[in-house]
Parts: C-alpha cells; sequence; structure tokens
C-alpha cells in the first residue's frame, strides 16, 4: 500500500489511541458511576427493619422489605431447582453423546437463541401457560420464567465445561469397566466440578436481577410469602413499584432494595468468575 | 387334567441356565443404566428447542384473537386506546426501533474501541482489570440501569447535554422540543450502556483471534496500530463483527425495565428524540398486569410475538455469522 508521510499518520494513530482509552474510560466510568448512586443512596435506607419488618403505606415511615427479600430468595431457589438438573443433563447431552447429531446441533443453536430472547417474553409465556389457566398471578409461574432464562445458560456453560476435560479421563475409567453413566457423574462431573458450579452461579446471578419475567407472573405483595400458588412478594418488581410512586420513603426504600441486589448480583459473579479463575491455574 | 410340565422361562429358570442368565443380568443392567442416562439427558437437550418452539406456539395462539380484529392495521394503526378497544402497534415499534437504533449508532464504534485498546494498546495487567470491569457491567441488572437513568442520568441528560444538543443541533427535528431528560435519546442511550459489555466482549476475541502472522506482516511493513485495526484486523474479523453486532442488537430490542424507566411511556410517534415514546418491551410492561379484556391482552400478545420474531431472526443471523467465523477459525465454540 502506498502510505502517507509519517506525521500525519502518527497523529491519526495517537488520535484513535486516545479515543479508544477514552471509551475504555467510559465504559468504567459508568460502571462506577452506578455502583455509587446505588452505594450511596441505598445505605440510608438499609437499618435492622428493612430487613426484618412488612412493608408500610406510604407516608408512614419505617417498616420493611423482610417479605420481598424472603420472597426473591424462595423464586430464585425454586427456579434453580427446576432449570438446574434439566440443564446439567441437557449439557451432558451436548457434550457426551452428540456427536454427528443433527438434534445435538440444533439443541445448542436453540440454547443460544433462547439466551437472547427478551426476558419479557418469557414472563408473557409464562402468563398464557401458567397465570391464566390457574386464574391468578403466583409464585409457579414467576418460578417458571425464571428457570426458562436460566436453562439454556446452565446447559451450555456445562457443555463447554465438559468439553474441556481430557478424552483420557473417560478412556481410563471406561478401560476400567465402569458404565458410561457413572463416568460421566462420577469422573468427569468432578474433574469440572468448579466449571459446572461458576455456571450455575451465573445463571442464579442472572436471574436474581431479574424483573420482567416477574411483573405479570409472580406480581408482588405486601404480606408475608405464603406459598408459590399466590402472588409472591420480591424485591425487583418492589422496586419498579416504588421507584415509580411519588413518595419519597418508598422511593428511599427502592434505593435500599436496588443495593441489595445490586451487591447479591455482583458478588455472586466475582465469585463465579473467581471459581473459575483458580480451576485454570 | 394334565399340567403342563414347568416350562424353562423367565419366571422359571431351568437350573443349569441359571448362572448364565445372572451374568448376562449383570452385564444388561449396566448397559440399560448406560441406555437410561442417554435417553433422559436426550430428552434434557430436546426441552430447549421444545420450549422455544412452544414460546412462539403460544404467543401465536394467543395473539390470534387481536391480529384477526385488527389484521395489517395493526401494524400501522398509532391508535392505542384501552378504552375504545383500539389498539395500534405502530408507535411502539417505532419506539423500539428507534431507541435500538441509537444504542447501536453508540455501542457499535465504542465496544470496537473498547477492542482496540484492550487487545493492542494496553499492558496485559491493565487490560485483565479494565477487562473485567467492562465485563462486570453487564452483571448490572437491568432495573438497576433504570433506577440510575430516571433518577440520576436523566436530569443530567435535561441540565446539561439536551440543552447542548438544542443550542448546536437544534436546527434539526431530531433535537427540537423542551428537555425533560426522559424520553427516545436518553432510553437509547443507556440501552447503548447496557449491550455494550456483550458486543466488545465478542469483537475482543475476534481481534485476539486474527493470527498474529497477518498482523506482524502489516506492522513489519511500517503501518501504525490505527492502520492495522481499520485495514487488516477489521476487514479480516467482520463476520465476527457484525455478529456481535447482532447480539447487541437482539439484547437491546428487548430490553425492558431501563428502556419503562426513562422512555416516557407514551403512545405517540415523534420526530424529536427528546419526547417521550415507548417500545414493545415497556408497553408489555407498564399495561400487561392491568389488562383485563380479553382484546386488550391479546393486543399485547401480539406486540410481544412480533418483538418475539423479530428477535428470533436476529439471534439466528448473529450465531450463523459467530458459528461461521468460530468455525473458519478452528477454535470451536
Amino acid at each position: 500500500m502506498k502510505l502517507k508521510p509519517a506525521t500525519g499518520r502518527r497523529l491519526a494513530n495517537l488520535a484513535v489511541s486516545i479515543w479508544a482509552a477514552a471509551s475504555a474510560l467510559l465504559g468504567i466510568l459508568i460502571l462506577f458511576w452506578i455502583l455509587y448512586v446505588v452505594i450511596h443512596r441505598g445505605l440510608g435506607a438499609l437499618n435492622l427493619s428493612f430487613f426484618t419488618q412488612l412493608p408500610t403505606p406510604p407516608g408512614m415511615g419505617g417498616g420493611g422489605l423482610a417479605n420481598a427479600i424472603l420472597g426473591t430468595l424462595v423464586l430464585t431457589a425454586a427456579a434453580t431447582l427446576m432449570a438446574v438438573p434439566l440443564g446439567l443433563l441437557a449439557g451432558v447431552y451436548l457434550a457426551e453423546f452428540s456427536e454427528d447429531s443433527k438434534l445435538g446441533d440444533y439443541s445448542r443453536f436453540s440454547a443460544n437463541v433462547l439466551m437472547g430472547i427478551p426476558s419479557i417474553i418469557v414472563g408473557v409465556f409464562a402468563y398464557t401457560m401458567v397465570v391464566v389457566p390457574l386464574g391468578n398471578f403466583s409464585g409457579y409461574a414467576g418460578a417458571l420464567a425464571l428457570a426458562i432464562l436460566m436453562l439454556p445458560v446452565v446447559a451450555r456453560t456445562t457443555e463447554d465445561m465438559l468439553r474441556l476435560v481430557p478424552n483420557t479421563l473417560r478412556e481410563s475409567a471406561l478401560a476400567l469397566g465402569a458404565p458410561r453413566w457413572k463416568v460421566t457423574l462420577a469422573i468427569v462431573f468432578r474433574a469440572a466440578k468448579s466449571g459446572l458450579i461458576t455456571g450455575i452461579l451465573l445463571a442464579v446471578a442472572r436471574v436474581s436481577g431479574e424483573t420482567a419475567p416477574l411483573l405479570f407472573t409472580a406480581l408482588n405483595s405486601p404480606y408475608w410469602f405464603h406459598s408459590l400458588g399466590e402472588p409472591t412478594p420480591n424485591l425487583t418488581v418492589t422496586i419498579f413499584n416504588y421507584a415509580m410512586s411519588p413518595y419519597p420513603d418508598w422511593q428511599q426504600k427502592a434505593w435500599g432494595a436496588s443495593l441489595l441486589i445490586t451487591l447479591g448480583v455482583l458478588i455472586t459473579t466475582v465469585l463465579a468468575r473467581f471459581l473459575l479463575r483458580e480451576k485454570k491455574v | 387334567m394334565i399340567k403342563p410340565a414347568p416350562q424353562p422361562g423367565p419366571e422359571n429358570p431351568a437350573k443349569p441356565a441359571l448362572r448364565v442368565v445372572k451374568a448376562s443380568h449383570q452385564v444388561s443392567a449396566a448397559a440399560r443404566g448406560d441406555k437410561t442416562f442417554r435417553w433422559l439427558s436426550f430428552f434434557c437437550s430436546l426441552v430447549v428447542p421444545l420450549v422455544m418452539l412452544a414460546i412462539g406456539l403460544e404467543l401465536f395462539w394467543t395473539s390470534w384473537p387481536a391480529v384477526r380484529q385488527f389484521g395489517w392495521r395493526f401494524f400501522f394503526s398509532a391508535e392505542w386506546n384501552p378504552v375504545l378497544q383500539e389498539f395500534g402497534a405502530a408507535s411502539s415499534i417505532f419506539g423500539t426501533l428507534v431507541s435500538t437504533l441509537i444504542a447501536m449508532f453508540i455501542a457499535v464504534p465504542l465496544s470496537l474501541a473498547i477492542s482496540l485498546f484492550l487487545v493492542e494498546l494496553a499492558p496485559p495487567k491493565v487490560s485483565r482489570v479494565v477487562g473485567t470491569l467492562i465485563e462486570l457491567l453487564a452483571a448490572v441488572p437491568s432495573i438497576i440501569f433504570g433506577m440510575w437513568g430516571l433518577f440520576v442520568f436523566a436530569p443530567f441528560m435535561a441540565h446539561y447535554v439536551q440543552p447542548l444538543l438544542g443550542k448546536t443541533l437544534g436546527f434539526l427535528p431530531l433535537f427540537q422540543g423542551p428537555p425533560m431528560g426522559i424520553g427516545m435519546l436518553t432510553a437509547g442511550i443507556i440501552l447503548a450502556f447496557m449491550v455494550l459489555p456483550f458486543i466488545s466482549a465478542i469483537t475482543r476475541d475476534v481481534f485476539q483471534l486474527v493470527p498474529p502472522v497477518v498482523k506482524e506482516s502489516a506492522f513489519g511493513m511500517g503501518a501504525t496500530t490505527w492502520e492495522v485495526t481499520y485495514k487488516v484486523t477489521i476487514p479480516y474479523g467482520l463476520v465476527g463483527i457484525i455478529g456481535a453486532a447482532f447480539l447487541g442488537l437482539g439484547r437491546a430490542l428487548g430490553e425492558t425495565m431501563a428502556a419503562t424507566f426513562v422512555i416516557g411511556n407514551a403512545h405517540r410517534l415523534s420526530l424529536s428524540l427528546f419526547a417521550p415514546g415507548n417500545t414493545i418491551a415497556s408497553t408489555l410492561a407498564n399495561e400487561f398486569s392491568e389488562a383485563t379484556e380479553p382484546l386488550y391482552v391479546s393486543s399485547l400478545v401480539a406486540l410481544g410475538l412480533v418483538l418475539y420474531l423479530i428477535t428470533y431472526l436476529v439471534q439466528v443471523v448473529s450465531q450463523m455469522m459467530l458459528r461461521r467465523m468460530y468455525r473458519a477459525w478452528s477454535v470451536g465454540l
């Protein structure tokens, strides 16, 4: 190629380098800006009654979001119970048995696509599948929506992690006469343990901050959690409702809930990444 | 009566055959265990495409009454009036496309710049820390972006950015109107920040996977980092970059909570980016739990179906592009 004079080219390079560094800085800046705002405004809302009491009507002050904290934990746990066994086994099929299988290809492809389908669509699906037939908003519908969001994440990370296990390990176990299922569950799973846990943690982190799929499935409730058959209180929908309300004490609580959710999700994510890094070393 | 002599069979095995039966029983237990395990995992992996299909069918089925009632008018009418039972998707579809377009205009160049910084410019230690922080941005829940957007970023836009844009570019209809903070532009910018880490995660891979030999030969000719990037790396990894952009596009189209917080939620078409609008996702988030009339619910689900079909197509394109890239560079995925 024909080169232009050196000074101009160097200047262009310098400009682009500065632009690139500035872009990276902007990304970090946004992250810290959000974290700062959430911590700064949220800390003031956190006190003992925030964790132990029921919400109060606007303007009364006091009260807390203990029911929503509990509800979010229950919903996430229920979704995890549904999605993790299914996702792990689906991942096993993709990694261990799907050689040259059209269905394996298609399943992997669908998992990738399903990960990108908007979570609110999954909420609409859970609404038509559970809320309409049962006739009321329920925690089951919310947990189902969250489980559908978790499933492809668990399946794909399981596949990736199992594929990292060297084949010689499988072959030695098979040569000793162990059946295939025992090889997978006792040898391959153990070798890929930290990777599998990472996948599950990432999936949990992803859904525990989700709001859209809960808006018209689990709905929300100002009472204690009773059963998954009723509208279930949860933190994220509470944030939405309280933030959109005109009452300062409710908005304050929304910031407190935001801080909890952000910390929970970020700590889980960092923990997952840390586990994976340890494995690589 | 003559009783038939007992025949050797499964429930009444003859003496000599016993050991053989027992041995083969052991082998077949292992084989059966394997077969069961294989089938079980097969069915579990079948669940994923089935769910995918079920979502589409269910949305189609539930939205049928609205589609039959309104026909093509549903897509072109901006009239959205639950009281008169008149529903048109035009303003929601318009808002979804405009906010996504703004997001992509900002996010794609930013992601490329960030990847350039991480792969070519920054020292490895800095690159690792910065890369991790950018990835953490992807973990911040949508509703937190919404809170920050509504209470912090929208006032920031209203006080500083929008007056400035109005003063300098105010002759364009795009930047006219009162600077309220909330609206299409703010929503688009926040969406850009949200999809940025998803796009840059892949463009970073793309930049890293270009064979060093190819880059080095350009460097050897005296090309600068920038020249290598836009004359070698970007053309070489174009398929991957397009795939990454589509992945981000899909996310931006369906992003719900952040858009709902800052877009203003008005069913109207407006040329000005300062004006409030809505997206398909924000309409669903705002109105779904309050919809009682069957036709209202059905119209909302029809909106959902439109979003589903668009994001499905976008995801398929993105996956095909990325697969082609990873396969061509034979690193497997």
